[in-house]
């Protein structure tokens, strides 16, 4: 009776992408994410790009089921375009779409038809930095640095201890690409090329 | 066929500890800032409190995406009665709104633990103390959350509060003054962030006064 409508929820994701990591540095906002899309233990797409900028201020990335993101990025693209179609000179920023994205997850979640992602969304607007993270129940915030998945238990501990407020780019480079190593030793699904914007 | 079960649940409890306590004309609100989830850390930097109206705070812990959601439902229900009826909304008057926003979820409730506190119309401190589902009372102090089953002891000891069935009516305010009860507060966080893992890294304190809305930081352990 009901099974038409439970063919239509999400159960378990099938192709997923590991952890992303960011932080805030003294000119912006740094992300790193993997480019792997792994099917259960399968290593099966290694060139996927889990980091997308948004609009202008806007950087965004997702680990989880990779088809939900997708679908994230067509109701982003939507809500851009709407955003530009009123040409008042005002562009969304990352604290907005922070804010939608929060909203959206919610509601699927209340639907019992989560969209399986954890995303962090970072940018600038008006030299304002701003960093923030949405998992798949609606658990959101910000922060000077978030990481998702395995990421909260191997590179938040190094970004804790080595993260301070005037980081320039370089060495925010480096940190980011000591926390991808070190996800890279003990991450099973982490492949060995990386995004980093 | 079986119907197959969602392997995940709607719901986490992202930890923290609120205490409010009402004085004869303050209302103390604490709150650490620590949001966990499992054995994790999320933030170390995030504030449970919210102020609803003038005259009336919130702290809630539990699941921070229903916490959110309870907020922005009851700011936009107070900003509806403020083009209606001209005026801030009381904290009593929150106080309902609260109880009935939240049974209205009755059957997928907001897993959110709140703590109500502020002046009421005469400028006495009140504290209202939620369940999940919307059952509140107005008391003299209250904590809620993990930490409360460390906290709540502790404040009976100190400010015993006279039992709702006595009569005459007694008032249920502590007699303490403002600093007293915010150096109680700090005492009371201290010892909870000792014991309970999900208590700690920093504390919020508000104060509501005749004279308007102070705010506080103390650091908590970090462990």
């Amino acid at each position: 009776m009901g099974s038409g409508a439970d063919s239509e929820r999400t159960l378990y994701p099938y192709v997923t992408g590991s952890s992303v990591v960011a932080i805030k540095y003294k000119d912006g906002i740094l992300m790193a994410a993997d480019m792997g899309g792994s099917y259960g233990s399968t290593l099966r797409y290694k060139s996927i790009e889990r980091l997308k900028p948004i609009g202008k201020h806007t950087l965004l990335g997702a680990s989880g089921e990779i088809s939900d993101f997708q679908e994230i990025l067509r109701f982003l693209d939507e809500l851009i375009l709407n955003d530009n179609m009123w040409d008042d000179g005002n562009s969304l920023g990352p604290k907005e779409v922070h804010n939608y994205l929060t909203r959206v997850m919610y509601n699927r979640r209340n639907k019992f038809n989560p969209l399986w992602n954890s995303l962090v969304i970072g940018g600038v607007k008006n030299g304002q930095k701003y960093l923030g993270m949405v998992n798949m129940i609606g658990i959101n915030f910000n922060d000077n640095h978030v990481a998702t998945g395995l990421g909260n238990h191997l590179a938040r501990p190094i970004l804790r201890d080595e993260w301070n407020e005037n980081l320039t780019f370089e060495e925010g480079v480096k940190l980011l690409e000591k926390c991808m190593r070190v996800l890279l030793y003990r991450d099973r699904s982490a492949v060995n090329k990386i995004q980093l914007k | 066929m079986v119907k197959e079960q969602a392997n995940w649940s709607p719901y986490d409890n992202n930890g923290g500890s609120c205490v409010a306590i009402a004085g004869a004309d303050y209302c103390v609100i604490a709150a650490d800032t620590r949001m966990s989830t499992g054995y994790n850390i999320l933030t170390r930097d995030y504030s449970k409190i919210c102020q609803l109206a003038d005259k009336c705070v919130m702290a809630s812990s539990g699941f921070q995406a229903d916490v959110n959601a309870l907020k922005k439902n009851l700011y936009a229900k107070h900003l509806i009665y403020q083009h209606q009826h001209n005026k801030q909304m009381s904290c009593p008057a929150m106080a309902q709104l609260l109880s009935n926003t939240l049974y209205y979820k009755r059957f997928f409730p907001y897993y959110s633990f709140n703590v109500l506190g502020g002046l009421d119309s005469e400028g006495k401190g009140c504290v209202f103390t939620y369940d999940a589902v919307g059952s509140y009372e107005r008391v003299g102090y209250s904590s809620q959350g993990s930490g409360s089953t460390l906290i709540m002891p502790f404040l009976d000891n100190q400010l015993k509060s006279p039992s709702p069935l006595l009569l005459p009516a007694q008032d249920a305010v502590t007699p303490l003054s403002e600093v007293e009860a915010v150096e109680l507060v700090k005492t009371v966080f201290a010892s909870a962030a000792e014991r309970d893992i999900f208590t700690g890294d920093k504390l919020e304190i508000v104060v509501l006064g005749a004279s308007g809305i102070r705010r506080e930081y103390m650091d908590l352990r970090k462990d």
